[in-house]
Parts: structure tokens; sequence; C-alpha cells
């Protein structure tokens, strides 16, 4: 069989951060009753108007100077055409002529540990689509229109991604950039980050590029992956039965691991754009463009220096630790309290990615408030509860985000550092265990930590260990 | 003496003067639309109930000083492709038969704003595309002046409405002549503002870079009146104008010393009809012998006007019009199997032969592979045709010709012939092109006794300038009422 | 006649516009668009190489709103003319088969 090389190019639609909607004041938040977020404007009323948020531009200039593009000073929106029902106007305001990005890219690591610069073609703002909800048997499906007019931007790479590895590692910087900036959680699991993958494959060593397919519905980058393979192999298959590959859409169903074309004879794909009539021009000026970029807030390579020069974190967990927004966050608000840099790395490191594999969960789904987690820093730096049932309130906190000093009150966890309680309760081991007495004045040292456990349990955790050791060896000479 | 023959300025005056009651005003209204509907049918919508508790609301509000301007208590026609809350607005298409929107059109806001009383919506080709009223869902309307003739179209129920006297005032939209074109068959005075300068939100949208909404009345000083209450930077609509002027009654006073006054050779050649001719070069004669420098000059172009019009007019409605699906509003056929049957017996059923010409053709200018040779085209021709009146007005203050090529064609002569009717729009369309407000005002009657209206056409926010214009020469014009109306 | 429309275009157009037109309106239209064609075509009389399209008249720009929330909840009003209203949604024929 030929070798093929697999050539990939993404269009990332995000959704913006934004308090209300593109073109209307309709919120943007999640969770309303149905239709609840709509107006005439965001729902195609017949003598409705778009007015564009300002805030769409500035979040879009932004993320297209994080990734290193040029903006475009006088852009414009156009009307993109076609029928469907979360569609209100049946056209979408879109931009296609004057997108307001254009010419970036950003850097990813390959798996070989090198770099890699993936080209970003375009970034354009339009408008969201409603939602559709089918009704499994009946024959209607039902519309709403609340993330109707939502703004996106769409980020439109080159097709200069070779592999799934490729295609992560991009996708994973793009959020992390979005997410710095502030600009979109990038959730893809809730939609807020969706891409839609244009893949060809061509025998290895040609320069031309063959058909490509445009796949959707991915949302993991488990599926992305997934689909990434699928997508390959069917067209390898194609080509090697002497057959073509047919430029098309297709729908990526990630159960059934396997793509359907999404064509019928009544989608076109001819969508007669033209210049939005409605909208006037973006004129970003010299000045403006200044302002948002010193407004532009820390980005992820500034912010691991500034960890370790300021906080003298290792670089593997300052590395660790930016590589997500919402970690370096909690790290700087619990930092921010309890003035322990070193300490809270730890539990992030440690302890909270435990719980996170443990649970799988996303950092996003992190619950617990940086005062709780302060609040346990101090209460171990006080010794007022040793590590192990730390490490026990840690997971409450993790899960509930409890209250430490509340919970260990109410638990009676404190330590007991009372002289006199322990080394009535370490007479009593001593008493007990005859024999690992023995051991140890014969010399083996190790037997002492069976006593140290002893201990512990007799005490219910709740010892300092470092004293239990300190008597025992006391009462051992 | 009906009160209805008195323009609506006079009658602000009398109720002001609590000469005449809000509520009698109304209800002279009622009685001639009752009389003369029948003949005329001006009208899609008549709300005589709701318009009469209004009627009660507006004189509290005049006694109360919340209404203090010079038409509050007048009744007002608004053309059927302005949204009015909780009132049926048709766009006199059955696609939009039961749609009664939840909002209304800033043009309506200030004109409740001012203490206006809306007796109904008019019928109007449907959409607005057409030159005769005849598209109308509805059934046509008949001009005043004879009902055998179209009223002109699209605005041609509310000139209509004026012309017969059943309203005071109405409102209209001009896309390619809408409110010129019917002013100019129905002996009325109707006003296209500047692009920008009334708001289109809630105007049911034909060509949006090209449609404006504006007065037609029974003379210049209504028209003036009306446009200082309908004008205003509405932050709803993003092509909106912030002017730096809206006291366009200010340019009410009969001089035109040193106006300079521009006649295009360009309208006055193959076409244009002798008695229109005459009366509208008699009017200009009118003009010189009250000061102004008139003369003539080539203006160029006009030729390409309509077909750059058609082409952007046409895309633009595509697309507006895509959203009449059967989903959110409006007529849903019976009987479908799936969606795009259902989008296209809904679509199919609900709009009439010359929305779907136009949608059709709109379509095609924008499809892949046509979108360069017919709309980018069209938008490169309509920027000459904007250098061309760039050009005059450096020269002349005021642009004269008429409003039409004819006077009122007889009913179901013009349908047949798309072409031959888009023809008739030739002297209209370049200002929408341009963005230029234009006013129609009546220059006289043809043999038949009908109604020939003179165009003058101003630069970019100088409707002051056409309507001194067009004031200083109605001070000369016998007031001529339509037969309907005695 | 130099513009010919087929019945080909007059398909392709139908779907595009989601208009489905009887055979009689499909010859008219044929014709009709044929002949508006022809007459759209004058405009390549003109030289217009050196002229930038004009989509808008003046040159206004960066109208824009601010992102604060003015609405509240449009539901009922959203939904007061829908054709086939089902609890607070609109109700269409399914679109995934």
């Amino acid at each position: 069989m030929k070798q093929y090389e697999t050539v990939i190019g993404l269009e990332v639609h995000v959704e913006l951060a934004t308090k209300t909607k593109i073109f209307c004041g309709c919120s943007t938040a999640f969770g309303g009753a149905e239709n609840s977020h709509t107006c005439p404007v965001c729902t195609g009323m017949p003598g409705s108007l778009p007015v564009l948020n300002k805030k769409v531009v500035e979040y879009a200039v932004a993320v297209g100077l994080a990734t290193n593009c040029t903006i475009t000073q006088n852009c414009k929106f156009d009307r993109k055409n076609y029928f469907y029902p979360d569609n209100p106007q049946n056209y979408q305001i879109s931009q296609l002529y004057l997108p307001i990005c254009r010419n970036g890219g950003i850097e990813i690591e390959t798996e070989e540990g090198g770099k890699k610069t993936v080209g970003i073609h375009e970034i354009h703002m339009e408008e969201d689509a409603g939602k559709l909800v089918h009704d499994e048997y009946g024959e209607n499906s039902l519309v709403d229109f609340n993330r109707s007019g939502v703004p996106l931007i769409e980020i439109v790479s080159e097709p200069d991604m070779r592999s799934a590895e490729e295609v992560i590692a991009y996708l994973e910087k793009l959020r992390l950039i979005i997410q710095y900036l502030g600009a979109s959680d990038c959730k893809l699991q809730e939609g807020s980050m969706r891409a839609d993958v244009n893949l060809s494959i061509r025998e290895v060593g040609t320069e031309e590029f063959g058909t490509r397919t445009e796949m959707k519905n991915l949302n993991s980058f488990k599926a992305i992956a997934r689909a990434i393979e699928g997508e390959r192999e069917r067209q390898i298959d194609l080509l090697e039965a002497g057959e073509k590959v047919v430029q098309e859409t297709r729908r990526w169903d990630d159960a059934k691991e396997y793509s359907y074309a999404m064509r019928s004879k009544e989608d076109a794909q001819d969508y007669r754009y033209f210049p939005e009539p409605d909208l006037v021009p973006v004129i970003i000026s010299d000045e403006w463009l200044k302002e948002i970029k010193e407004r532009q807030p820390e980005l992820r390579t500034e912010k691991l220096e500034r960890y370790k020069r300021e906080f003298q974190i290792p670089d593997y967990d300052a590395g660790i630790i930016t590589s997500n927004k919402h970690l370096a966050d909690i790290f700087e608000e619990t930092t921010a309290i309890c003035n322990n840099p070193k300490k809270v790395s730890n539990w992030l490191m440690v302890e909270t990615m435990r719980l996170l594999k443990e649970h799988e969960m996303e950092v996003e789904e992190i619950k617990f408030s940086p005062e709780n987690l302060a609040k346990l820093i101090k209460l171990t730096d006080e010794n007022q509860i040793n590590s192990s049932v730390a490490k026990e309130v840690f997971e409450k906190i993790f899960d509930e985000d409890i209250d430490p000093e509340q919970y260990v009150e109410e638990n009676g966890l404190r330590t007991v550092s009372d002289d006199g309680a322990l080394r009535s309760t370490i007479e009593k081991v001593i008493a007990e265990n005859p024999k690992s007495v023995e051991d140890y004045k014969s010399g083996k040292k190790k037997a002492i930590g069976f006593l140290v456990g002893q201990t512990m349990k007799a005490m219910q955790g709740k010892a300092d260990p470092g004293m239990v050791n300190k008597i025992l060896t006391e009462l051992l000479q | 003496m009906s009160l209805l023959n008195l323009t609506a300025v006079e009658l602000g005056k009398k109720i002001k003067a609590s000469e005449v009651s809000v509520t009698e005003a109304a209800m002279a209204a009622f009685e001639e639309i009752e009389k003369k509907e029948e003949k005329v049918n001006s009208f899609v919508t008549v709300e005589k109930e709701k318009a009469l508790k209004r009627a009660e609301e507006v004189q509290k509000g005049i006694a109360d000083g919340i209404y203090t301007g010079p038409l509050a208590g007048v009744p007002v026609a608004v053309k059927d492709n302005m949204c009015t809350e909780g009132t049926l607005t048709t766009c006199s298409s059955k696609i939009l038969s039961n749609f009664v929107p939840t909002y209304s059109s800033e043009a309506v806001l200030n004109l409740l704003d001012a203490g206006a009383v809306i007796v109904g919506k008019t019928n109007m080709d449907e959409f607005a595309m057409g030159s005769t009223t005849e598209t109308s869902y509805y059934g046509a309307t008949k001009n005043p002046w004879n009902t055998e003739h179209v009223p002109g179209g699209s605005s041609g129920g509310s000139c209509a409405a004026v012309a017969a006297e059943e309203c005071f005032y109405a409102l209209g939209s001009d896309t390619g002549g809408s409110i010129r074109q019917p002013s100019s068959f129905c002996g009325v005075t109707g006003l296209k503002p500047t692009y920008g300068t009334v708001s289109r939100y809630g105007l049911i949208a034909y060509g949006s870079s090209l449609d404006q909404i504006g007065p037609v009345a029974k003379d210049v000083t209504d028209c003036a009146t009306i446009l200082e209450i309908i004008a205003s930077y509405d932050k709803k609509d993003s092509t909106s104008v912030k002017r730096e002027d809206y006291d366009f009654t200010s340019a009410l006073t009969d001089d035109v010393k040193g106006l300079k006054i521009g006649i295009p050779r360009d309208y006055f050649g193959e076409g244009l009809d002798a008695e229109v001719k005459e009366k509208v070069l008699a009017a200009a004669k009118v003009l010189e012998d009250k000061g102004a420098a008139v003369e003539e000059f080539d203006l160029s172009l006009v030729e390409y006007a309509i077909p750059a019009y058609y082409v952007i007019a046409c895309a633009e409605a595509s697309s507006n019009l895509a959203r009449f699906d059967g989903v959110k509003y409006g007529y849903r056929t019976e009987d479908y199997q799936g969606l795009h049957n259902m989008y296209k017996k809904s679509r199919s059923e609900g709009f009439g032969a010359e929305v779907k010409r136009r949608i059709m053709l709109g379509s095609f200018v924008l499809s892949s592979g046509y979108y360069d040779a017919y709309y980018l085209k069209a938008l490169r021709t309509k920027a000459l045709i904007k250098q061309a009146f760039d050009k005059a007005f450096e020269k002349y203050d005021v642009i004269l010709g008429p409003a039409a090529p004819t006077t009122a064609p007889k009913l179901g002569e013009s349908l047949d012939d798309p072409i031959q009717m888009y023809l008739g729009d030739i002297y209209t369309i370049s200002a929408n092109l341009a963005g230029l407000p234009g006013i129609s005002v009546p220059c006289g009657l043809d043999k038949n006794g009908l109604p020939v209206g003179l165009q003058l056409i101003g630069n970019c926010f100088e409707e002051k300038k056409i309507i001194r214009a067009a004031y200083a020469y109605e001070q000369t014009r016998e007031f001529t009422h339509s037969p309907l109306t005695e | 006649m130099a513009n010919v429309i087929s019945d080909e275009t007059i398909e392709y157009v139908g779907i595009l516009a989601k208009l489905e037109l009887s055979e009689a309106e499909k010859e008219r239209a044929k014709k009709d668009m044929g002949e508006m064609l022809d007459y759209i075509d004058k405009l390549n009389e003109l030289d217009t190489s050196e002229v930038e399209p004009m989509s808008h008249v003046f040159p206004v720009n960066n109208v824009f709103r601010e992102d604060e929330v003015t609405n509240g909840d449009g539901r009922e009003k959203t939904l007061a003319n829908a054709p086939a209203r089902k609890e607070d949604t609109f109700e269409v024929p399914k679109t995934i088969v």
C-alpha cells in the first residue's frame, strides 16, 4: 500500500464571553426557559435591525493579536444566505470579504518535541444559531432561539496539521490563549468551543492537496481524534479502491464511530454572500487598537516566567499550573490570601490532580474556593491538623467546598499536641507491644514505625506524628 | 365644507384652539372612509374603535400639556409595511395576512409621541414591489381622480387615502419612487427624505440600502411638519444618521431668489409624455419668474439607474424576504411533507407573482458565478451615479424634473410587461441609489383630468432647499381636490 | 434574447429561494428573468474597472451597542405569532430524518 499523509485544517467556532448577544440586548446566559432570552432582532422579526455589540469587536481583535494576526482596520459584515429553522432570518450575519483578522499563526509542540507553526488564515465575527431539539418519535423538531445571536468568532486555520496529535495540540493552545484573554470559557462539551475538521490525504511526497471533506459535530478531543482517524481511513479506502473523494460536509457520529454525508438536494451550498446593508463598516483606528493591546491581559508565557520569578515555583510546576487559566487563577487567588505559594502549588499539583483524575473531571470543573484552600493551608501551617487529616479535609473541600475550620471543629479533627495525653497513650502502646519494643532495643530501629502507627491509630489520626516520634524515642531510651 | 378639506396643520391649529375635538376629527375621517373605501380601497385595516379610544386619550393629553406639537390629535394613516404593535401588519401579502406585531416601528412611535391618532393601515404593492398598488393581496387601490386608473405605487394606499381625504396625512415608504410616483399620480405632496433621516426600525424591509419612510400630505407645509415629527436619530437603526438640522419647517419661505435649479436634459427625452413635459417645464418657469436661476444640464447615466436598481433591490429583497418561511410568524401552508416542502409551499402560496419574480432574480444575481458580473457591477454603477449627482450639486441647489413619465395608467395595463412598468421609475430611482431627498408636488392636470407631479431632488441632507422651492412653487398653484372629495 | 434561462437554472434558483413554481410559472419566470438579465446587461456598456463597489452611500461607520442587557423575558412576544407552538418553542417539521 502507498504511504499517505493526512492534511488537516480546522474551523474553530468560539462563543464569546459577552453579557449580551452580538446584535441585540438579550442575555447570553445559559439555562433560561426556552425562548426567554429573545427579542425581535434575534428571532428575525420583520422590520427588526441589528446593532453591533462593541465588546465583540474588542474580543475578536484581542484573539487576533494574541494569535499574531493582522487586524483588518476597515472590516465589514456580510450575509450568508441559507434556510434552516434554527437560523431565524434564514441568513446569518457573518464576514466573508473583509474578516476582522487575517494571516496569523500559533506555535505548537509536536510529538517529537519540536515546534511547529500552524497558520491562521482568518478570524471572523458572526452570530450563532438557535437550538433544535428533535422529538425522537414524533414528526417535529422544536426551535429555541435563546442561543440565536450569541456572538461567535470563527478561527480558520491553514491546512498545516498532519495528525490528530497536532490538531489537539493546536486546539489546546488556542483554547489556552482564548481562556487567558477571558474571551471565552471554551468548553467543548457545552459547545462554547466547536471544531470542524477539514481533512484530505495525499501520497507522501506530493505537493498537491487532495480533495477535502469537512467533518462536523465533534464535541470532545477524543471525538476529534477518532473522527480524524476514521475519515483518514475512509479516504484511503476510497483511493485504494480507485474511487474519488467527494468534497462534502459530513457529520460524525461518535457513538457509532462513523460519519455520513449531510448534503441533500435541497441544500445547494450556495450561500449568496453580499455586504450586510443593515450594518455599517467597523473602522479600528490605531488608537483603538493600541487601547486593546494595552488592556491585553498577561498570557501564559509571561505568567509562567512571573511565577518562577515571583514565587520561586519550579519550572515544571509553573508549567502545569499555567497550563490552564482556571488553575492559574485559583493558584493566584489562594496565594494572595495565605501567602504560601509553595504549599498552594503543592495542593494543586498533587491532590487536586489526583482527584481530578479519579473523578474524570476537567480542570474547568473545579468548584472549590481559594478561601477554603487557604484556610486549610493555614490549619496545617499552624500544626492544627496533621497531613493525613489535611488530605481527608481537602477531599471534602474538593467535593463540596466546605469550610475547613468549621469541619475540623465539628468533627474533632484537631491534632492532639497536649504532651500529657500523648505520653499516656504512648506508654500504653509500649506496654501492649513488648515484641516491637524488644526489636527496637535490639537495634531494629525501623520497629519504631510500627509503634508510631499504633499510637496514631489509638489517637484516631489526630496526633502530630513529629511529636509522637519524639516522645517514643525518649521513652524507649 | 368637510373637516377633511383642511390640511393637517390647519386641523392641528383648530384642535389646539379647541374649535374641533380630537374625537370629532377622527369621526370625520371614519365617515369619509365609510363613504369612499368601497370605491378607492386605500386601506387594508381600519381600526375605528381603537382610534376613537386613542382620540380620547390624546384629547386628555393635549389638555394636560403632554401633546403640544402642531399635529396633536390629527388622524393619520400608515402604510402597511410599518409595524404597529397590536395591529395587523400585512405588507399587503398573504404571507403576513395574520401577522400582529408586538412592537412598533420607530416612525410610528414618533407619530404617537406627537399625539397622532392612527385610523388604519394603507394598502400597497405587496412588500412594496410594484408601481401601481395592483400587486396587493387585498386587491388594487384605485386612483381617487379617476377610479379606472391606478394610484401608482407602492404607497398607493397612502397617497389615495390623502387624495380621497379619508385622512389628513399618511406615511409612505420609498425604495425606488414609492412615495413620489403615487403622490404624482394622486395629486398629493410626498417627500422621500435623505437615506437615514427617518429610522427604518420596524419598517419591513424590501431593499434595505434604499428604503426610506416619508410623509404623504396635502401640501408642502404639512410635509415639512410631518418630517420634523418622524425624523430622528435612532440607536436601533445602525444606518440612522444624526443630522445637524431637524427644523424643516424653517424652510417654508416664499423665496427662491438666487436658488440654482438644474434641469437634466436626460429627463426630458424619449418616453416622456408631452403634457407632463409641458406642465413640469411650466412649473420651472414659475420658479424662474420668482427669481431662481434655472438652467438645463446633462446629468448622464440616467438609463443605467433602473438596471442597477433592480439588481441591488432584488438581491437585498431575496435575502430580506427569506425570513418568511412559516416557522416564526405569518402564513404556513396547511398540507406538507417535511421541512423543505413546508418552506416551499408556504412561500409559493404566500407570495404573489411580482414578489416571486424579484426573489428569483435577486437569488440568481447573488448566486455562485454571477455575483461579480451582476451584483458588484450594480454597486459600481451606483458609485458612478452618486458621483454624477455630486458633480451636479456642485453647480445646482436643486434638480427639477418630472416625478413620472406619464400620468396614472389604467388599471390592469401595467403588470403584463414588467420592464415597461419598471421604466416608469426612471426619474425617481436614482435618488434612492444616491440616498438623496426628493419631493413630488402637484403641478397641474392633464387633459384627462389626471394629476401631474413635479419632482425636486436635493443634495444629501438638503431637504430644506427642496422644501423651499416646492413651497414657493405651491404658493402660485390653485389647490385642487380630487373629484371624489367633492 | 441573449440570456436564455434553462429549466435547470429555474430549478436551482427555486432551491435557493425555496420557491416551487408551477409549470406555467416556470415558463413565465424563464422569460421574465431572461428579459430582465438582457436589460441588466446594459450595465456592461459602462467601464467600471476603476470604480469601487459602493454598498453604503454615506461614510457612516462604527455604530455600536454597549454590552449591557436591556431585554427581559421575551418569550410571550416572540411566540405570539407562531404558526405552530409547543410549550415555549416553535414547532417545525423534523429536521433530522
